[in-house]
């Protein structure tokens, strides 16, 4: 081994907690970075890359009869045509509304290869497979269910998603012998072209309809964008407390070594020499921790990309290389130049300046503060510790830095998990103690033939007898609900006619106010957004030949049914009759008491009344969650890290000084309090100095999630702060930089007097 | 018969394997007594200071002070024990150069909970009889070797321990300023005050103490009464 090797090898093992902290800091960053940029790339275009993977259809054609065979202008690809029909279900548990059914043999081909989630494909014309977008799909895997105007069973074998949302539903084209239309998938020279394409398209057959993907694209972009603005958050401040506490160690680790490199010189190493030998002690800790990091940052985004996969169906979503490279090239270059630009100044040094580093008194910095914290009423070894942080500032500085994010991590991710709560609360308005019908979950289905629904032949005023007879019923209303459009606007509206005492329910108004009877609405954002409405204005609601005036009176926070809602009051549609009912029960009522009492007055009406709370996390406010609560400790350890290594070198750096305390007299809790006292103005600057940028950050990327999700978002989930909590998060970097210091404060206090007076 | 402020029985301590830096080394010092410790380098001089001063611990044997078994203290108790019953002169002085000189000095007070104001009071006191009160508030760095020790004297009595060791006080020290540390341990000790010496210079154990003790090979070669 060269005489170079050897001085690595030795420094690497001599240097064991800086060779540690250089590796862990280098680990906890990677991780970080790797989990981070792969979901920022993920989700930047998570739907562009499953679109890609599944060759998805920039044009989906519905003809009246099969298209000629040709060429069409701008078209590179296509597949088709499939028989194409509409069945409406007619079975328990799925939602009786139009489902559009394609024949295909299988989920392949040159243009919208479907993604088979679960169970397989078609292989017979009793056999369905159903789009995992369908509600209750999920439920339905390897059971029959029957459609309307068609004879006998369909079994279905698999759930699947086109990421173009070509169908609903796929069957063998036997099974639809009898198609209303045959559909053709393009894909496009220029996809930005749609129109042009569909105009080309026409010259081939009589097109019906064509479903353009950017529409798609619209309706998907907006499940996910909300990650967006929340990865970029965490993304930025994992990189940059990266950079500063990766530089930080390595630079501290190769100060801490200026007296041996003045050893090295003095022995015959030339300044190139003396660099590359510190360098590369740097690296080798680093690469370790790299690879370690790179690891656990891969393994960790497996869980969340199949989560991002679940939702395109893609099946292909992996870790991008590109991330991993990229963060391992930026991580050992950081510190690589770092010690380089450290090393290059200590190798400058004359030989005897190097040697004469920590036998020469210190410049005098901080003396006034020395003096100052003397006065203070505090015990004489706090006073001591108080005054370090201004006897060396850049390393103080490079300390306060390290809390300050660690500190606005944790602010913003306890604000951000305290919006996500308020908004899951929001949403699940009609949250109440119990149910009777069948409850809305994700999709607002119509309940039809569900067990536990409202028959239409129900009696209602039976059903609110027994409610109102029930000891410990507080109160409750009940809900009909009604498809039905509304002039100006595509598509149908579910409207939601309330009646009772809504003061019960969960509806978290954003602005405005509630309806306060007939001829008022109240509706979500995303519904005054495709009307190009707002509070004040009318719109009309069409419902089955009647039409109906409402003015706006509300915007409410209802993410259900992508929005497309309308709250009125019973009044506003009469004739309805709610499909649900809602009861909220007295304080101290035994619910299992109150629902069996009620199940029994129900059960000769053939109801049956329900817990109304499940207080489960959506799948994506829990993976948020999730990623916060990771990130977060993720970012706190590296803060920690830094802040050990900092009081780590400036203990080393002092030992002896340590040691003529002990030798005076200092106990070794003393000693402890000295070190532990030393961060405490770093950590509490740090803190107070990270709660507003954790606040800031919060402010900035909270309405960014919402309008990610197309919605505004009500007060509750604005208001994640209290006064109280900020001041325990601006204690919180007081914790993490004590955290930090305490390890080196344990060895100061345990090191033998001795030992420390002799060491230089 | 007078209890002895020191009393070693039977002292070993070897370092990581080596050779041992005492062996059986056994010693008293009776209250009053000026004892230098003379020796080669390496011959366990310091080491025997160490031991006595609490700053380390023996492999076996015994270590009293002043009725304190200073081989069974605790990290704690023995910085305790330091600084109610010792006071420590070293060769490179050791004062803390970010402290002022008055600081300095009242620190071992200050450290065994004494009030700031008694603190001072005892520190200016001891500055006075040493000679070098106006450099109360200047900073170590100033000062010159001779005055360093002096301060560093004064930190050492500024609890009025009943053992004052001194550890090559005059190594770093010229000739002239060497000279007026040893007057200062003389009068110390006319006064009443027990004092260790770990010195080279048998000049200066001479001329301070009354009694010489000269190890060689981590054994107690000669004592010297």
């Amino acid at each position: 081994m060269s005489a170079l090797g050897r001085v690595v090898r030795a420094g690497v093992r001599r240097k064991r907690v800086q060779t540690a902290v250089i590796g862990l800091a280098t680990m906890m960053a990677v991780t970080a970075s790797v989990l981070g940029g792969s979901l920022l790339v993920v989700s930047s275009a998570p739907f562009d890359e499953a679109f890609t993977a599944q060759r998805g259809a920039h044009v989906a054609a519905r003809f009246a009869a099969p298209p000629r065979a040709g060429a069409v202008a701008g078209v590179t690809d296509s597949a088709g045509p499939f028989p194409f029909g509409t069945a409406v279900p007619d079975s328990r548990g799925l939602e009786r509304a139009p489902l559009a059914l394609v024949g295909r043999a299988d989920p392949g081909g040159p243009v919208d290869e479907v993604a088979v989630l679960s169970g397989r494909w078609a292989a017979a014309v009793d056999e369905v497979v159903l789009s995992a977008d369908v509600p209750f799909a999920e439920r339905l895997l390897d059971q029959e269910i029957r459609l309307v105007d068609r004879p006998g069973a369909f079994t279905v074998v698999g759930l699947a998603r086109s990421v173009s949302r070509t169908a609903d539903a796929w069957v063998l084209p036997a099974a639809l012998p009898a198609p209303t239309g045959y559909q053709v998938l393009y894909r496009l020279a220029e996809p930005d072209r749609v129109d042009d394409a569909v105009a080309a398209i026409r010259g081939v057959g009589e097109v019906v309809g064509a479903q353009s993907w950017l529409v798609v694209k619209e309706e998907a972009v907006r499940e996910t964008a909300v990650y967006v603005p929340f990865l970029v958050a965490f993304g930025l401040l994992g990189l940059v407390m990266s950079v500063l506490i990766v530089g930080n160690v390595v630079a501290g680790a190769v100060s801490a070594g200026t007296r041996r490199i003045g050893v090295l010189k003095a022995l015959g190493f030339t300044p190139a020499q003396v660099v590359r030998a510190h360098v590369a002690q740097a690296l080798v800790p680093a690469a370790v921790g790299t690879a370690v990091g790179v690891l656990a940052g891969n393994l960790l985004a497996v869980p969340v990309l199949a989560e991002t996969t679940e939702v395109y169906g893609t099946g292909a979503l992996g870790v991008d290389p590109v991330v991993d490279l990229l963060v391992v090239v930026g991580v050992l270059g950081v510190v690589a130049l770092t010690a380089w630009a450290g090393a290059a100044r200590a190798g400058r040094l004359r030989t005897v300046e190097a040697l004469a580093v920590g036998r020469t008194p210190r410049p005098r910095r901080g003396r006034t503060a020395t003096r100052v914290a003397a006065r203070l009423p505090v015990p004489v070894p706090v006073a001591l510790g108080l005054a370090r942080p201004f006897a060396r500032p850049v390393r103080a500085l490079g300390l306060v830095a390290a809390v300050v994010f660690g500190t606005t991590a944790v602010t913003f991710a306890v604000g951000l998990g305290t919006s996500l709560g308020a908004v899951q609360t929001a949403r699940e308005p009609d949250a109440t103690d119990v149910v009777i019908g069948v409850r809305a979950p994700e999709g607002d289905p119509i309940p039809t033939g569900a067990t536990a629904a409202l028959r239409p032949d129900t009696d209602r005023a039976a059903v609110t007898a027994a409610i109102d007879a029930q000891a410990g019923t507080a109160g409750y209303y009940g809900i009909a609900r009604r498809r039905a459009a509304v002039a100006g606007m595509s598509g149908s509206v579910v409207a939601l006619a309330f009646s009772g005492d809504t003061s019960r329910s969960n509806y978290q108004l954003i602005s405005g106010t509630w309806f306060r009877g007939a001829g008022e609405a109240v509706v979500p954002t995303t519904f005054l957004t495709a009307t190009a409405t707002s509070i004040g204005d009318t719109v009309t609601l069409e419902d089955g030949g009647r039409s109906v005036r409402l003015k706006i009176v509300g915007e409410v926070f209802d993410t259900r049914n992508d929005g497309k809602q309308v709250l009125v009051d019973a009044a506003s549609l009469p004739g309805l009759r709610p499909t649900m009912y809602h009861i909220s029960v007295r304080e101290g009522t035994d619910l299992p008491a109150y629902l069996a009492g009620l199940s029994a007055a129900l059960r000769p009406l053939g109801v049956e009344p329900r817990e109304g709370r499940d207080g489960g996390f959506s799948d994506m406010l829990a993976l948020i969650a999730g990623l916060t609560a990771l990130l977060t400790l993720l970012l706190v350890a590296v803060a920690g890290l830094g802040v050990l290594n900092t009081v780590l070198l400036d203990t080393r750096e002092r030992v002896r000084d340590l040691g003529v305390h002990k030798a005076v007299g200092m106990t070794p809790g003393q000693t402890t309090a000295l070190v532990v006292a030393s961060v405490a103005v770093t950590g509490v600057v740090g803190g107070v100095l990270g709660v507003p940028a954790g606040v800031a950050l919060h402010s900035a990327v909270l309405p960014l999630m919402a309008e990610g999700a197309g919605t505004a978002l009500p007060a509750s989930a604005h208001a994640a702060y209290h006064p109280v909590g900020l001041v325990l998060f601006a204690l919180g970097g007081l914790v993490i930089a004590v955290l930090g210091a305490l390890p080196p404060a344990g060895w100061a206090a345990r090191t033998r007097t001795a030992t420390a007076l002799r060491a230089e | 018969m007078t209890t002895p402020v020191i009393e070693l029985r039977d002292v070993s301590r070897r370092y990581d394997g080596g050779p041992p830096a005492l062996k059986d080394a056994s010693l008293t010092v009776a209250p009053g007594e000026a004892v230098a410790v003379l020796g080669p380098s390496g011959s366990g001089k310091s080491t025997l200071l160490n031991l006595i001063a609490g700053l380390d611990r023996p492999d076996s044997g015994t270590v009293t002070v002043a009725g304190t078994r200073v081989d069974r203290l605790g990290e704690a108790a023995a910085a305790r024990y330091r600084r109610d019953s010792v006071g420590m002169v070293f060769q490179f002085f050791n004062l803390l150069d970010d402290l002022t000189v008055a600081d300095n000095v009242a620190l071992p007070a200050l450290l065994a909970g004494r009030s700031r104001a008694e603190a001072r009071r005892r520190g200016a006191e001891l500055l006075g009889a040493l000679g070098v009160e106006r450099h109360a508030d200047a900073y170590p760095g100033r000062l010159s070797g001779g005055e360093r020790q002096r301060v560093a004297v004064a930190r050492a009595l500024v609890n009025r321990p009943a053992l004052l060791l001194a550890d090559e006080p005059t190594g770093a020290l010229d000739s002239a300023a060497g000279e007026e540390v040893g007057k200062l341990l003389t009068e110390l000790n006319a006064d009443g005050q027990t004092i260790v010496l770990v010195t080279h210079d048998l000049d200066l154990a001479r001329s301070c103490t009354g009694r010489t003790i000269r190890i060689a090979d981590g054994r107690v070669a000669e004592d010297g009464r």
